[in-house]
């Protein structure tokens, strides 16, 4: 039974942990898919963090924050569009650049306007996201195995965990069943040839673009006013770009996504749990090594040892108009 | 990242239009100054102030410079060969354990002068390898170096947090930091270079490493523009089928400039620790190597643009620092704004405002001479 619930509260934070990263994968999925790859998913759900913790202190209202989040992050993400489908600028730097905006600029704002270290107000009551218990949850907690499961693992977490994990069917379906979406993947993979039939490229990067921002947005406001009550200086610490290996990982498809994700947050989950626990023929695994195991896993997929991840073709290369 | 556009004067190409980006940017971090209820010309000129005022701001002013000069080059090298080397971070933080373990070593036994070229050459040994990795597997495996080295500046960091934590740090100390090395793994000061001009650098770590910095600058130079390597690495980077044509080997020309880069980033280690704090401890790269993004793209990969950019951004983290006792609201933070804006006005955005220049000197030039039909840009 120990060990139950011990597998039990490892899930539980293994869902909570790897939220942030399926929604801010699911975003890099969007750019990347169209062909602008996105080192800046860090910086945009940095400034959402910053913008849904500010606004949903001051007007206590998660949902007026969650609004200035996605606000703040998509025009983010626009400027990043603008440099690098109009401007044809380089992506990568364009990206990086976002993510030091990002960085700075909450903190300095943060400061100014709230004077507590970078931090914004503690959120609480309105200002905050609740978490949803579904129906029957209590009743059914004493059952046993599937109780506990159920009341967890499937119910109790916030309305964006849901929304997050809905997004994953959704992000396929509009990747492979709508006309939106098999022109996204063709912008990202001959851009020459969807120019041809007479659809604007640049058009389709900036909406890709703008869906990215959204969901960083979203990210952002996870962070902030769901699992955490306020924006801390650099909470995001580094899961954008754990994202973007979980992208990689998952070779640009949204349910290998949420895979990966899943993975990723069972491996935090785990280096959380074993600190200090000696495992059985192993021994101790230092915390370090499973911090790091995401990026190491990343590298040697990338390497092409375990399968091979290929990126959308036209990714990384502006579009030129032929004239 | 050339475009199809057409031709300027040297002046404005390599002058003009570089220092238009950047007032762009230092325009809207005044911006951000006015936002956050702050004068920006009060500001700037209490950075200058404090940067460039008196002896001891302008020592830490050319000390993070000295940080910046390595990690520029570092990153520009790699530019050169059309590679986007963002591990320069993670490169350096490995190279402070070549810094590190070389010290421990020799620190009780030798003069500094005998340690500090081994320490050198650790430093260089440690980045380069820390480099290889991602440079052979884009060679060989065709793995993106972008993410692989920031995939490697984050497994650097684990790596080091264990290293510090569980090896080298001495018996019985909770700090996860070496032991303070002894007098001959410290590098001297360079107080007298400065007290020729008349400054006194009081308390500031200013130190070898700054020539060293400079020394290194000159080599990449002339590796870069004089050597036969150079003329490799930059046709790789202008067209890497022409240099497949000219019978380059690429994936050795990939590797031999990640490692050259990887090396130049750790050698940076050599200023912060061996200069000033004297022991290795947790984050002491602290962005430097992020920095050197920058400080490439507005120098545009060049030394003699790479050491006045480095010297610019000493002077935001130096004078930064001051500003934040006189006003609260702006500390070092702001610079991480300013690094981000130059980044984007000088990297992402550098074609921005050629179209507007290009048409103005057209303008010019059609006035002058007989009214012929001028092909502006787009």
């Amino acid at each position: 039974m120990d060990y139950f619930h011990i597998a039990i509260v490892t899930l539980e934070s293994t869902i909570r942990l790897s939220v942030p990263i399926i929604l801010a994968a699911l975003a890099g999925l969007f750019s990347e898919r169209s062909g602008v790859f996105d080192i800046g998913l860090e910086g945009k759900m940095l400034a959402a963090a910053f913008a849904g913790g500010a606004v949903g202190a001051v007007y206590e209202s998660a949902f007026l924050g969650l609004l200035a989040a996605i606000a703040v992050s998509t025009s983010l993400a626009l400027v990043h569009a603008f440099a690098s489908i109009t401007q044809r600028g380089n992506q990568i730097v364009s990206g990086v650049a976002i993510n030091f905006i990002a960085l700075g600029a909450t903190v300095i704002l943060g400061q100014s306007w709230f004077r507590q270290g970078g931090r914004t107000p503690q959120l609480s009551g309105n200002g905050r996201f609740d978490t949803v218990t579904l129906p029957f949850a209590d009743t059914l907690a004493n059952v046993p195995v599937l109780g506990p499961i159920y009341a967890n693992l499937i119910s109790g977490h916030f309305l964006l965990t849901y929304f997050a994990f809905a997004m994953v069917p959704i992000t396929w379906w509009i990747l492979y069943r709508t006309r939106f979406g098999l022109r996204l993947r063709a912008v990202g993979e001959n851009p020459g040839a969807v120019d041809t039939a007479g659809i604007s490229v640049t058009r389709m990067r900036y909406m890709a673009v703008i869906c990215c921002g959204i969901l960083c947005g979203f990210a952002g406001a996870y962070l902030s006013m769901a699992v955490g009550a306020g924006f801390v200086k650099g909470m995001t610490a580094g899961k954008g770009f754990i994202a973007l290996a979980a992208l990689i990982f998952a070779k640009w498809k949204p349910v290998n996504v949420m895979l990966a994700c899943l993975l990723f947050g069972f491996l935090d989950a785990m280096a959380i749990l074993m600190q200090g626990r000696p495992l059985p023929l192993i021994g101790e695994v230092p915390v370090q090594f499973m911090q790091a195991l995401p990026y190491i896993l990343t590298v040697i997929l990338l390497a092409g040892f375990i399968g091979k991840a290929i990126p959308p073709k036209a990714g990384g290369v502006p579009y030129v108009k032929e004239r | 990242m050339s475009a199809p556009y057409a031709k300027l004067p040297a002046w404005v190409e390599y002058g003009l239009i570089p220092l238009i980006n950047l007032a762009v940017a230092f325009l809207v971090a005044g911006l951000v100054v006015l936002i956050v209820g702050e004068s920006p010309l009060k500001a700037a000129s209490l950075l200058v102030q404090g940067a460039f005022g008196y002896g001891e701001g302008l020592g830490f002013t050319l000390y993070y410079a000295t940080n910046f000069i390595f990690a520029g080059l570092a990153v520009s090298v790699a530019f050169h060969c059309g590679l986007f080397n963002i591990g320069g971070e993670g490169q350096a933080y490995i190279g402070g354990l070549g810094v590190a373990l070389v010290c421990l070593w020799l620190d009780g036994v030798m003069p500094w002068f005998i340690t500090f070229p081994i320490a050198l050459l650790g430093a260089s040994l440690f980045g380069a390898a820390w480099a290889f990795i991602p440079g052979y597997l884009q060679a060989k495996r065709g793995s993106h170096v972008v993410i692989t080295t920031i995939m490697f500046n984050f497994i650097a960091s684990s790596l080091m947090v264990y290293m510090l934590v569980e090896v080298v740090k001495p018996l019985g100390s909770m700090a996860p930091q070496t032991r303070t090395f002894l007098e001959g793994g410290q590098l001297p000061r360079l107080d007298w270079l400065l007290s020729i001009f008349g400054f006194d650098i009081g308390g500031a770590p200013f130190n070898l490493s700054f020539i060293v910095a400079l020394v290194a600058a000159f080599f990449v130079w002339l590796l870069i523009w004089r050597t036969r390597l150079g003329f490799e690495i930059r046709t790789m980077g202008a067209s890497p089928s022409a240099a497949r044509y000219a019978g380059i080997k690429q994936s050795r020309i990939i590797i031999i400039t990640m490692m050259i880069s990887g090396a130049l980033a750790g050698m940076m280690a050599l200023n912060p620790i061996m200069g000033d704090q004297h022991r290795l401890q947790l984050d002491f790269v602290a962005g430097a190597g992020f920095v050197g993004i920058a400080v490439a793209l507005m120098g545009r990969s060049h030394p003699v643009g790479i050491i006045p950019a480095a010297i610019l951004f000493g002077m935001l983290y130096q004078g930064g620092a001051e500003i934040s006792f006189e006003m609260p609201n702006i500390s070092r933070d702001m610079i991480t704004i300013i690094q981000g804006l130059v980044i984007l006005f000088a990297g992402a955005l550098e074609h921005m405002f050629r179209p507007a220049i290009i048409t103005f000197f057209a303008t010019i030039r059609g006035a002058r001479a007989a009214p012929q039909a001028t092909e502006a840009g787009e």
